[in-house]
């Protein structure tokens, strides 16, 4: 069994709103740990729109949410929140001494005092390909996303998908793989341009064996995927061989398992006390930012700040019970991070003028 | 003066409700069609209307010229499930007078 993760607050979803969190705790001079289902944090910011731009969070007349994720990571960094990526919160149990064990799809558990799910509109489950037998050779040679491409180390990979992940794995495969193809259904790809361009010189180059417009119509081996098959529209069907089949066709989201924590659901979004904490029905167990509901809720970043700094006291109450406790300003108290680091506001002179 | 316009939407479970649709306020289907409610929140304009998700994907059953799909749109459906040659983006279609008698059904959940 593997080593339990213990934190203060253990955030489920690193999107804005849970990074954000990170750093109201750590005013609070409290611990966090967050866990996502992507491989990356940022939350739908960095996976659905990086290059998007988005207008209406204060102070910035306009960031892209790729941006918006680095600024976030970058303010709470000296806060340590740690991170189990790539996994998906499976089950929460409530402990005798009143903290909680949430263990992920992968077995990671992690335990804490207050649990603040920050899940957006859910875990992000990849869209997968219509291929009858796929199931069969998941984690057997097929996989929906690349979390270490180091395992693709001098193997021959096909990537299928036509947008941004499928254009950025493709490129940076072609230096690790020893060979890569990439199928797609259509011969436009939608991608950065600078990608799109890549892709194109790569391919001149023949470090990227093209195929398009087709489609992966079949996958063959003995307990590992061996070769697929593609079809071009009006030819007769080819077999490649490979060692790793990768479809990239996006991500769709899924409440998923957190519908089963007993937590009232409302319109697929959790029911919380908004008048007081965004506690959920279950003490200590909070929702924070889009995967919450009550009345007149918004699904907006800048009110899942909002909503994350209210959670922060009240976890604050519940993890030093009975301890009183008055708002500082960062501008008069200055940041002191976990990592020994001290922000504070430099001091004036006080000096007389002759 | 803008009025409102009439549309007929089918849900995911084939039920058909014909609504009003104000065309004042930059609207699109994807948007009639969560302030109806005919589909569950949070399973229809994922993305919020950027045509980076198909969760507002429609077929489109009446014959009223809509505006061309965007390459966005385009490549969106390109990589969609259950896609037919009358399928379009709800959030591409803006609520004009234009629109009025449109009639769509909504595909199914991805």
């Amino acid at each position: 069994m593997s080593k339990m993760i213990t934190t203060d607050i253990l955030i489920i979803g690193a999107g804005p709103t849970g990074l954000f969190a990170v750093f109201e705790a750590g005013l609070l001079k409290l611990k966090c740990h967050l866990i996502d289902a992507l491989p990356q944090p940022g939350g739908q910011c960095s996976e659905i729109y990086p290059k998007k731009p988005i207008y209406d969070i204060p102070a910035y007349p306009e960031i892209l949410a790729g941006e918006l994720t680095e600024k976030l990571l970058e303010q709470s960094k000296q806060f340590e929140p740690g991170f189990t990526l790539g996994e998906r919160a499976e089950t929460i149990e409530k402990q005798t001494d009143g903290t909680f064990i949430v263990t992920t799809n992968k077995g990671t558990q992690h335990q804490a005092p207050v649990v603040a799910i920050a899940g957006g509109l859910g875990s992000f489950e990849p869209r997968k390909p219509a291929i009858a037998n796929i199931a069969d050779y998941e984690d057997r040679g097929v996989a929906y996303m690349i979390k270490d491409p180091e395992i693709y180390r001098n193997k021959r990979v096909v990537i299928a998908g036509g947008g941004d992940s499928a254009l950025d794995w493709s490129i940076f495969l072609s230096d690790v793989a020893s060979k890569v193809t990439l199928i797609h259904r259509r011969t436009e790809f939608r991608g950065a341009l600078d990608s799109v361009e890549k892709v194109q010189e790569l391919k001149n180059k023949g470090k990227i064996n093209l195929i398009t417009p087709a489609e992966v119509t079949g996958l063959f081996g003995d307990n590992h995927i061996d070769a697929i098959e593609y079809k071009k529209t009006d030819d007769t069907p080819k077999r490649i061989e490979t060692d790793a089949f990768i479809p990239l066709f996006g991500l769709s989201p899924k409440l998923g398992p957190i519908a089963n924590w007993g937590l009232e659901i409302e319109k697929n979004a959790i029911k919380v006390n908004n008048a007081l904490d965004y506690q959920t029905n279950i003490p200590g167990v909070f929702a924070i930012g889009d995967v919450n509901t009550y009345p007149g809720k918004l699904k907006l970043i800048l009110c899942g700040f909002h909503e994350a700094t209210l959670m922060c006291q009240a976890a604050y109450k519940i993890i030093n019970p009975g301890k009183r406790y008055v708002l500082k300003y960062t501008t008069v108290s200055g940041i002191d991070g976990f990592d020994g680091s001290r922000k504070e506001a430099p001091k004036s002179v006080v000096k007389s003028i002759s | 003066m803008p009025t409102d316009i009439s549309i007929t939407v089918t849900d995911r479970n084939g039920k058909t409700h014909t609504i009003e649709a104000p065309t004042d306020m930059a609207l699109n289907l994807m948007e009639v069609v969560r302030m109806y409610e005919l589909a569950p929140e949070g399973t229809i304009g994922i993305c919020g209307g950027m045509a980076m998700c198909a969760s507002c994907q429609c077929y489109v059953l009446s014959n009223h010229q809509l505006t061309k799909k965007t390459q966005d749109e385009d490549a969106m459906l390109s990589e969609a499930l259950n896609v037919k040659p009358n399928s379009r983006l709800g959030c591409q279609i803006q609520m004009t007078q234009e629109m009025d008698g449109l009639n769509v059904e909504l595909a199914p959940e991805e």
